[in-house]
């Protein structure tokens, strides 16, 4: 008997794998995607299923092109990014909405980077933001909801007119979301404490009855997906809280120094994608910093960028933008900071021996 | 007793149900032993014997060559077959110089040196000695010459002497058995060391999985005031010989220093055992115990196998193979080696032989690392696995030494949580070799650059020398010659 010896130890591995990992975040989003499926009806499925086939269809097109087996399609990695686009589109967009994001997240912020795990930006959010630069108008066209089955939503049929069919009238049903709505007001000179108590009562804000993307609108599923994800141990604490907290805390200084023209801290967690990003975007391992003390700087960066967007400029969401703009710098955050080594100190000079000098 | 946390590390599968509950059981003596000369870090030993001569049980076959060496003895009795070379048990599969006895069944021993009257009050010396003349090396797996470990009180103020017995390596239950059936034995050496070291306290550090190897050493120490034993966590690698000095003083051992700058040392559960038998009767360090386990291990056991033992020999004795190996480690499956054949001898570092099939290596295909960051939560050491394994495949090793990667110590953490399945730790090893070769390469360099230099100015010296002797003896021809002239001169004049 000869053993063969390819590799130096262990010999025994841990029951995890990308495969794994991917798919415990997929079905941590589960139950937020259904419900929102359900909220919003036919148009939100039929749109989920095209930004999902298109992003394994690209996914599969950007494989054959570089001469890679195809086996990586069953990673789950690409699924998760069909999937976080479309919970980030406005649930009744036209198909093409979807296609066009997954090209953006699939093909250019992902592979032309050199594939999974080689990309310097999220791809959901590259796509996300690329279509809200380019296609204004279809990415904030928000919808109340329209739950299946419920009256006055439309009917299979009638949703394949909306998603795939010309120009269809939205205006009847559309309105603002909330972070919308608020920013409007402002510019029209209402001041910020008041619209505030125009837009839904903070209980259907976490249960997501109103209208957003789908990502927005089901907070407290969101957030329990995410607490799954912590249990499962596959992110851990520091995103997280240093993004959530990082954005209230803004929002609490802010609106205490001016309510009239700050909306509070309370109101900006539970409105817009911050749970959702706080969980699932920015807790993305391949764009996000390896250290634990490098989360938390990056969390924090952005909770204060998002507060920051959605305070002064002209978009009124602005977590994806602070996504992407963290993952900048998350090279750098890698770089400058990392966990002290054993017997050295924070500069990487041995410990000095007490006694010695 | 206080104990001190300790960063990172992980939790493996411990599969030690499987021989926790197995009595040692004494290998029968093999009719050919392969005892290598070379069974310890240092310099390998040198041959007492010749071919075709009768040697008896614990007689010294090869005496220890230098500081940092070990002698190697005959662990029964019998007639030096050959002296030759055979494969190493390391997975270079390299020759390895060694001596074959074959026995002659009698396993009559030899004049074996007194037992050590009183070690307690006994020098230092005279402990450190007898433990050198005995071959015992680190048998936690480590093999450092023990005696030289020993001597480390000589310059140091040491204040604990740790007694390893966390065996945090999954499978392995071999400490745990020794603790269990030899309580007192290895209390006993335990306190000779800390005696010889001159450290005023022991502690005994055993994971607490291990509850009747906690109560057995408890039991045994309960005499003496000045050992404690405790139940550390179970977290892998405890075992680590600074991560366990941290875990029981709170004390960060120095980069590229010794525990015993900060006034630790480690010793082995099994090496204290060796030193109460070579002082108290004089035994050399003949045989060890092996934890023979792994899926593909027909009766998994804990033997005491005579040092020279072949593998394949020992894997007979425990019923052969079930299943056709994936894998077949010496030592844990954390650390251990990966071993190419089973015709290796069974040497002093060998605490395990596993024989591991798929369902327990999980192996499988790399993928694209996810940068998930387990390898930095998970590191002992407090490295960023993933930066520096991205260096090592671009071959830049100096900016890979740069963050860190000569203070990784292997543990494995890092490869074992791995979604990727990255092989981590080949990659640091494959960079501390080399690095450590660029290191010996350049000392060799400046080394003969220097006495290049040295070479060259001696002859310019000389050469300077002799033009100055030349000068000097034209200058007195000139000198001689102006005088003739002169007197010439004067003469003619």
């Amino acid at each position: 008997m000869t053993a063969h010896i390819d590799k130096s130890g262990p010999f025994t591995h841990a029951a995890s794998s990308v495969r794994k990992t991917m798919w415990t975040v997929a079905l941590a989003l589960a139950p937020a995607t259904l419900f929102d499926l359900w909220l919003f009806g036919w148009p939100a499925i039929l749109l989920f299923a095209v930004t999902l086939g298109a992003s394994l269809a690209i996914e599969a097109g950007c494989l054959a092109a570089q001469g890679k087996s195809l086996d990586a399609l069953n990673d789950g990695s690409v699924v998760l990014t069909g999937w976080l686009l479309a919970m980030s589109l406005p649930p009744w967009a036209p198909w093409w909405i979807g296609v066009i994001g997954a090209v953006f997240a699939v093909c250019l912020a992902k592979h032309l980077f050199g594939g999974l795990g080689q990309n310097v930006f999220n791809p959901a959010m590259v796509g996300r933001v690329a279509l809200l630069v380019s296609f204004p108008v279809q990415m904030t066209t928000w919808i109340a909801p329209h739950p299946l089955f419920a009256a006055g939503a439309p009917d299979l049929a009638a949703s394949i007119g909306i998603v795939f069919g010309h120009a269809a009238n939205l205006d009847s049903v559309s309105a603002a979301s909330a972070l919308g709505y608020v920013k409007t007001e402002l510019t029209r000179g209402t001041p910020v404490f008041q619209a505030v108590q125009h837009v839904s009562g903070l209980k259907d804000m976490l249960l997501g009855l109103r209208p957003g993307s789908m990502g927005e609108t089901s907070a407290v599923l969101v957030l329990a997906g995410g607490l799954f994800l912590m249990a499962r141990r596959i992110i851990s604490w520091h995103i997280p809280v240093a993004v959530l907290g990082a954005l209230f805390a803004m929002g609490t200084l802010f609106n205490g120094i001016d309510p009239a023209r700050y909306a509070n801290g309370v109101f900006h967690l539970v409105s817009g994608a911050s749970f959702l990003g706080a969980f699932f975007i920015a807790t993305d391992y391949v764009t996000s910093p390896v250290s634990k003390r490098g989360q938390l700087v990056y969390g924090a960066g952005i909770g204060v960028l998002t507060w920051v967007i959605r305070t002064f400029a002209g978009y009124p969401e602005g977590m994806a933008f602070a996504v992407l703009l963290m993952n900048a710098l998350t090279p750098i955050i890698d770089h400058h900071i990392r966990p002290r080594t054993f017997g050295r100190t924070r500069k990487g000079e041995p410990l000095p021996i007490k006694g010695e000098s | 007793m206080k104990l001190f946390p300790v960063r990172g590390g992980v939790h493996p599968d411990y599969r030690k149900e499987r021989t926790a509950e197995c009595a040692i059981e004494a290998m029968p003596m093999p009719a050919r032993l392969c005892i290598p000369l070379q069974q310890h870090i240092g310099a390998p030993a040198e041959p007492l014997v010749a071919e075709g001569e009768r040697v008896r049980k614990g007689q010294t076959l090869a005496h220890s060559q230098g500081a940092l060496s070990a002698p190697v003895h005959a662990p029964t009795s019998g007639r030096i077959a050959a002296i030759t070379e055979i494969t190493a048990p390391h997975p270079s599969a390299l020759p390895l110089l060694t001596i074959v006895l074959e026995s002659d069944g009698l396993d009559e021993w030899a004049d074996l040196p007194p037992p050590i009257p009183d070690p307690l009050s006994a020098p230092p010396e005279a402990i450190r000695a007898r433990v050198a003349e005995a071959g015992i090396v680190g048998m936690g797996g480590a093999t450092f010459p023990s005696a030289v470990k020993l001597g480390l009180g000589t310059n140091h103020k040491l204040d604990v002497l740790v007694l390893n017995g966390a065996e945090c390596e999954p499978y392995l239950t071999c400490d745990d058995r020794v603790m269990r059936e030899h309580a007192d034995e290895v209390i006993d050496g335990a306190r000779i060391m800390a005696h010889a070291l001159g450290a005023p306290r022991i502690v005994v550090a055993i994971e607490s999985n291990k509850p009747q190897a906690l109560e057995a050493m408890a039991r045994a120490a309960s005499a003496f005031a000045d050992t404690d034993v405790v139940g550390v966590p179970v977290q892998y690698p405890m075992g680590s010989e600074r991560h366990l000095t941290q875990a029981v003083t709170g004390r960060e051992t120095p980069a590229r220093k010794l525990t015993a700058d900060v006034g630790v040392v480690v010793h082995n559960v099994g090496t204290a055992r060796a030193v109460h038998h070579a002082v108290r009767f004089g035994r050399p360090l003949l045989s060890r115990v092996v934890t023979v386990s792994g899926g593909a291990i027909a009766h998994a056991k804990n033997v005491d196998v005579p040092l020279g033992t072949m593998v394949s020999e020992l894997m007979a004795f425990c019923g052969g193979l079930a299943a056709p190996v994936q894998r077949l480690v010496n030592g844990g499956p954390m650390m251990g080696q990966p071993l190419p054949t089973p015709e290796v001898p069974v040497i002093k570092g060998t605490c395990g032989i596993l024989a591991l099939v798929p369902s327990e290596t999980n192996e499988h295909r790399t993928e694209p690392c996810i940068r998930c960051g387990s390898c930095v939560t998970y590191c002992p050491c407090g490295l960023v696995p993933v930066e520096m394994a991205a260096f090592i495949r671009k071959d830049d090793l100096d900016a890979a030494a740069r963050i860190g990667v000569m203070d990784c110590v292997s543990c494995g953490s890092c490869s074992y949580v791995c979604p990727s399945h990255i092989p981590l730790v080949h990659y640091f090893n494959y960079a501390k070799g080399s690095l450590n070769a660029q290191d010996r390469d350049r000392r060799k360099q400046s080394r003969i650059k220097e006495q290049a230099q040295v070479h060259t100015e001696r002859i310019e010296k000389q050469a300077q020398a002799k033009r100055e002797a030349a000068a000097a003896a034209a200058a007195a021809r000139k000198a001689q010659q102006q005088t003739e002239t002169n007197a010439d001169d004067r003469a003619s004049a």
